[in-house]
């Protein structure tokens, strides 16, 4: 009777299983095969591509969409400039962010509540596109570097995560036995807390990292001068612009020859501009 | 004379610790720049503004911007584009990471899981550009995959982006590719808090699979549920315009148009700052009332709250 019964459930584990993992392998495939189509349409040959003939593997490798991309010197540019304001916009973060988490994870500040509630509020209340604009403004920023970073500098969300590690990691015990050898606040952070936080440090580099590295509204917003643009911008251009050829009467061979070029720089510029994230 | 020892303590504790206030001080003053400084600029948004007076010179005009804001023909297409795109968002790519997250909970080839996992975490760090490229690139009336497929079954090649009714299933579905597996990652920690005594308990009282999901795993992940749930209810009214914005196009517009959009149009583009400034504080307010009517309720039905 009771092993009819285990049976019986058994049966129906069997499935329920079988449904999970129609799902999950129906998830992975549809998440997956986009992405490596990019990756194999990059390295294909342009005519085989617009043809649909490209499916599992890449046709007629062809590394011409690389070429024109690596040729055009704007986006060689854009790539270096993103490259900086991604390393300096983190570093400030980083700056920003950690020294103020761990003052905050300290039960003996004085004020800390207040401290929290200061910085919770932005998180539920702010002024808007507009406004912050008119601030970048009159702080001279519109058009330089810092206008990238500075409004961004500490994100709440970030500084809690970072606020909630400490707690754990550096407790009262350590803190104690350092001040009994007489060290201070700011000495016991730096020679005994960090190395004890790596893990939080890379966790903050890599969110703070990969948001720099992909934003493109602030730029679009604050920079003007095409020579300062990120890479995310002239991407934007590049990914959205329409397929026509502007050209005076070229033969019909090129025009399409051209326009299918675009396309496979699209997907050589989608796959250059995540590596730095996914790799 | 105990009180008194406190005391001291206290005053050494905060004599020892000014230098924690100066780690605090930088992000301090940079929030206070960026996120509080602006709220002083709202009132731009019951001026009438005029570079040459500033923010304060400016003339007071009251509720009028707001006024034509409700009674402009925009106001009933804005509202119905951003709740639409926002509601549907939420229908859709609330439930879906919590389901992941329930059904790889209960396999336990671990390989596979692992895969499953790094694969679906993937396009979250895809570039808002890249992302709408991919989506264009695929979509294309042209060269797109997704008509190629369809031409190979025998049917007429449709150009999506150009369909208004398509738009808001398109911005939809490819937010829940890009984010459900992201975001079951908080579900899948609230599930690694769960006891597995529990589940050993409700196998030998022979519950299947199914049922120990049901009674065990979802109740056991709905705080946190529910505490997602308010804070996207408090971003209701802001649907990532970012991301609309570089779907938008002159045929798209009828429902791709949504607040913020227009915000930056008229804001930024046009400059007509006063308006846009009060178009945007109208969706912020919206916003705040629904976070805080929805935490209420939530406090009062289930207990769970943010504050």
């Amino acid at each position: 009777m009771v092993r009819g019964k285990r049976r019986k459930h058994l049966d129906g584990d069997k499935m329920f299983l079988a449904v999970c993992y129609v799902f999950l392998v129906g998830m992975l495939a549809i998440t997956f095969y986009p992405l490596y189509f990019v990756v194999i349409a990059s390295v294909s040959d342009p005519a085989k591509v617009s043809a649909g003939a490209v499916t599992f593997w890449p046709v007629g490798i062809n590394l011409a969409g690389y070429k024109a991309v690596w040729e055009d010197s704007r986006i060689v540019r854009s790539f270096l400039n993103s490259v900086v304001y991604t390393a300096t916009g983190t570093a400030v973060n980083l700056l920003l962010t950690v020294p103020a988490a761990y003052a905050l994870s300290r039960p003996d500040l004085r004020g800390r509540k207040f401290f929290m509630i200061y910085f919770m509020i932005p998180m539920f209340v702010s002024g808007g596109m507009i406004p912050t604009y008119f601030v970048v403004r009159q702080l001279r920023l519109l058009n330089s570097m810092w206008s990238l970073i500075l409004p961004v500098g500490v994100s709440v969300y970030n500084l809690i995560i970072a606020r909630t590690f400490f707690a754990s990691t550096l407790g009262k015990e350590l803190l104690d036995a350092a001040r009994m050898d007489g060290c201070s606040n700011t000495r016991f952070l730096l020679w005994i807390g960090l190395p004890l936080s790596k893990a939080i440090i890379a966790i903050l580099v890599l969110y703070y990292g990969v948001s720099h590295w992909n934003s493109y509204f602030t730029a679009m917003l604050y920079i003007s001068d095409a020579k300062k643009f990120p890479f995310q911008l002239v991407l934007r251009e590049l990914l959205s612009q329409s397929q026509q050829v502007t050209g005076v009467m070229q033969d019909q061979a090129q025009l399409l020859y051209r326009q299918q070029l675009s396309e496979l720089m699209k997907y050589a510029l989608i796959i250059i501009s995540s590596l730095p994230v996914l790799g | 004379m105990r009180i008194n020892k406190n005391a001291k303590k206290k005053r050494n504790l905060w004599k020892g610790n000014y230098d924690l206030y100066l780690f605090l001080l930088p992000a301090v003053i940079v929030i206070f720049l960026f996120s509080y400084l602006p709220v002083y600029g709202i009132l731009l948004a019951f001026k009438e503004y005029s570079v040459s007076k500033g923010i304060l010179g400016s003339a007071w005009v009251g509720g009028k911007h707001f006024m034509r804001f409700f009674s402009s023909t925009y106001f009933p297409l804005l509202m119905r584009n951003t709740l639409m795109l926002s509601l549907y968002s939420l229908a859709v790519g609330f439930p879906f990471p919590i389901l992941l997250a329930l059904l790889l909970n209960s396999i336990r080839a671990k390989r596979f899981k692992k895969t499953v996992q790094l694969v679906t975490y993937a396009p979250n760090f895809i570039s808002t550009v890249v992302m709408c490229g991919m989506i264009l690139l695929f979509l294309s009336p042209r060269a797109g995959m997704l008509n190629k497929i369809l031409e190979a079954f025998g049917r007429e090649s449709v150009n999506f982006m150009a369909k208004a009714s398509y738009f808001p299933h398109i911005y939809v579905w490819t937010g829940v590719w890009q984010n459900a597996g992201w975001n079951s990652v908080i579900y899948f920690a609230a599930l690694s808090g769960i006891s597995p005594e529990l589940h050993e308990a409700a196998m030998i009282d022979g519950a299947s699979r199914y049922r120990r999901i049901l009674h065990i795993d979802l109740p056991g992940i709905l705080p946190t549920a529910v505490v997602l749930l308010i804070l996207n209810m408090g971003n209701l009214m802001s649907v990532g315009y970012e991301k609309v914005y570089l779907l938008q196009n002159n045929t798209n517009i009828a429902t791709s148009e949504v607040i913020a959009t227009y915000v930056y149009k008229m804001g930024i583009v046009n400059n007509d700052i006063s308006f846009s400034t009060a178009v945007g504080l109208f969706n912020s307010l919206v916003n705040l009332i629904l976070l805080v009517t929805v935490n209420w309720v939530s406090g009062k039905v289930s207990e769970n709250s943010l504050w």
